[in-house]
């Protein structure tokens, strides 16, 4: 089978390596088949995650066959390299749903379960790992092997948020939930400044099965932390106006590809501060519920295809941190004084609550706030900046996302997840030379430092 | 069933989305290939999908003797047939110029193989005076390179063997169509230097489907591979012979 050696990079397109890619198309050729090897499903994960320098990368992007999907039970069992997107219009027009999704749908089975992702819904509903009712994993050995939160659930509660790192994901086994229609229900609230939108997330009689908040991040002083909160749920099917035809069937909306590039300096603080102002009137003076195809309202972004090409060509990171209930208003309010005292925009800032911390061992949700920040990669002051949010994180005793991260330390990473120890014992135990490596599992030393 | 079609060679990516297009419009399929491990998962899939009727079987294109018995046991259980996509093929590598026990394989697969298929399935056809055949050859077989020509000169025999055949079923009404792909990125191709304008099998999967609906007998894929070839045809031998392709 052909490889191809080529410059790689994560969805943030920051780092670029070079890796040497092979692009399977049957089952059983998903093998570690070299010393060093990281599967890769849709290349999701903005930084460093499915890279592997001067190694071996596997794409499971052909690997991606819907193996059993029980209508009457809502259970679907697929290869790992199957999308969101591909599952979708097979599930909702027989009326089941994602239990859990996050904000692109354009992501793989796989993908989902090794960063164990979270959607708008986790302070319900948990986190992807929570639905999985089975894996079929293919370890170091070539062996196949299945685990579950029953079967070897020391395997599986390490693979769930492991990041690739103890085997390959060869088919998922997913608990959907019903729905009636394929509309959500959506309301906007406005908050003038962060205590508010802290008190409209955290109001019992607001809250909704979808919860996420949209932030401002350049507003400052007395409106620190503006934003609108969105709350949301699946719309219920006699609740919908009779125009609208078949409930299980939204209308689709249109998708466009972003062309180029934009030069560095289209994203600028007054361009930011013009859409935030533009976004948060429109958005803020939603005063009523309103109805909104689930395309729309899960999946923003993946009407425009290949977003991230606006941050031009040095790329951005995402920086994603949760900080724990007790400390969560101190802590985003000292991250966002922190980045606006750095003159640094982040044109998407997201502020989610999390419920409670599950079963993975290297799983990022835990009870909290968690908080999203696009920042473009211009210079290398930005990453000063960052090991200073890594501080802050840390004093309130939170974490930062492995999904999205390019460039937290060893150090970081060992204080953030207690729970390394236990994963490694597994590890070590279904991969004792560590073939399953990514150019992340070496710069957070998980499995030993730098290879040679 | 609903108007089932036969797929020769399930298992290549190009295969797979030619198969996944003729089932969303609405026909039943039947997988016919050799690795009993992938043809179950393909079905699965296609089954998911699109919601149509999927059958698969073990199918040796090598194993002519074989070959009458397989289409009759595949009429029975799809209740008739409306249509056949020819789609395996064996690449081989340059070894195949030099080696003839690797060059016999490619000739075997490529050619010998689908000449025997055909012509049941043809005999099935004829006498129904309906139904379609689509072969799928390649640009390789329209000139001897240094690179691959035993591969070329198999699919330019296939290529030729379709023609006559187009020519004989003309009065019965039964279409033959020869799909001539480039570059398409598959297994096949991966990670091979020097490639351009590379289609993906979704889009050559579609336009297969697409082409009993049409009324061209040979189909470049994507389309503008029939100037690419009519330039290279035209390079006179002299020069011809000279270049490293």
């Amino acid at each position: 089978m052909g490889t191809l050696i080529t410059p790689l990079s994560g969805w943030g397109r920051y780092p670029v390596q070079s890796c040497e890619l092979e692009r399977p198309e049957r089952y059983a050729d998903l093998r570690a088949n070299t010393d060093s090897v990281i599967a890769r499903g849709q290349g999701r994960s903005y930084g460093d995650a499915a890279l592997n320098e001067n190694d071996r990368v596997l794409l499971t992007e052909r690997v991606n066959r819907m193996l059993d999907f029980d209508i009457e039970q809502g259970i679907l069992r697929a290869e790992a390299g199957t999308t969101l997107a591909e599952i979708l219009p097979v599930i909702v027009p027989k009326g089941w749903f994602l239990p859990v999704t996050p904000g692109t749908k354009f992501v793989s089975l796989g993908g989902c379960v090794a960063a164990d992702v979270h959607g708008k819904n986790h302070h319900h509903d948990g986190s992807f790992g929570d639905h999985v009712l089975a894996l079929e994993m293919i370890l170091a050995d070539g062996s196949r092997v299945s685990c579950s939160a029953t079967k070897r659930p020391e395997l599986f509660w390490a693979t769930v948020g492991g990041m690739g790192l103890t085997g390959i994901i060869g088919e998922v086994t997913l608990k959907l939930v019903p729905v009636t229609s394929a509309y959500m229900k959506v309301q906007n609230r406005a908050a003038e400044n962060l205590e508010q939108l802290f008190n409209l997330l955290q109001d019992p009689e607001q809250d909704d099965r979808y919860t996420v908040a949209w932030i401002d991040c350049l507003a400052s002083g007395a409106n620190l932390g503006r934003g609108v909160a969105m709350f949301g749920h699946h719309a219920d099917a006699d609740h919908l106006p009779p125009s609208l035809g078949n409930p299980l069937v939204a209308k689709p909306g249109r998708s466009k590809n972003l062309p180029f590039d934009f030069p560095g300096w289209v994203l600028n603080a007054k361009s930011i501060g013009a859409f935030n102002d533009f976004y948060f009137k429109r958005e803020g003076g939603k005063q009523r519920p309103f109805l909104s195809g689930y395309d729309a309202y899960f999946y923003p972004l993946d009407g425009i295809g290949q977003w991230n090409r606006m941050y031009g060509k040095r790329g951005f990171v995402q920086y994603q941190c949760v900080i724990p209930d007790a400390s969560a208003y101190e802590g985003i309010k000292a991250l966002l004084e922190e980045l606006s005292a750095s003159k640094r925009s982040s044109f998407l800032a997201v502020l989610k609550r999390l419920g409670a911390q599950g079963s993975g061992m290297l799983s990022f949700p835990l009870a909290g706030y968690t908080l999203a920040l696009d920042l473009p990669v211009r210079d290398e002051g930005l990453f000063g900046l960052l090991d200073k949010l890594d501080e802050i994180v840390l004093r309130h005793g939170g974490r930062v996302y492995l999904a999205k991260d390019a460039r937290l330390s060893a150090a970081s990473f060992r204080a953030m997840y207690p729970r390394y120890d236990e994963f490694m014992i597994v590890k070590k135990s279904v991969d004792p030379e560590n073939r399953f490596g990514s150019s992340m599992s070496r710069r957070l030393e998980i499995g030993g430092g730098r290879h040679e | 069933m609903n108007d089932p079609i036969l797929i020769l060679g399930a298992t290549s990516a190009i295969a797979r989305a030619t198969a996944g297009a003729f089932a969303a419009r609405g026909h039943a399929i039947y997988l016919a290939g050799r690795d009993m491990d992938e043809l179950p998962r393909i079905a699965a899939d296609l089954r998911v999908r699109h919601g149509v009727e999927v059958r698969y079987g073990s199918f040796d294109a090598e194993a002519t003797d074989t070959h009458a018995a397989f289409l009759k046991s595949v009429i029975e259980e799809m209740q008739g047939l409306s249509g056949v996509v020819l789609a395996f093929g064996y690449l081989g590598d340059q070894i195949a110029a030099r080696d003839f026990s690797i060059g016999a394989k490619v000739i075997a697969a490529n050619f010998s193989g689908a000449a025997s298929i055909l012509s049941h399935c043809a005999n099935y056809f004829e006498p129904l005076k309906n139904g379609f055949i689509i072969g799928i050859s390649s640009v390789a077989g329209e000139r001897g390179r240094q690179s691959n020509y035993v591969y070329g000169a198999a699919k330019g025999a296939l290529s030729l063997y379709l023609q006559g055949l187009r020519n004989r079923l003309f009065p019965s009404g039964v279409r033959v169509i020869t799909v001539k792909p480039g570059f398409v990125d598959t297994a096949m191709t991966y990670g091979l230097p020097g490639l351009f304008l590379v289609a993906s099998p979704q889009d050559i999967g579609e336009r297969i489907a697409r082409a009993p609906e049409k009324s061209a007998d040979v189909l470049y894929l994507p389309w503008f591979w029939r100037y690419i070839m009519l330039i290279i045809m035209h390079i006179p031998e002299p020069i011809f012979k000279r270049l490293k392709l």
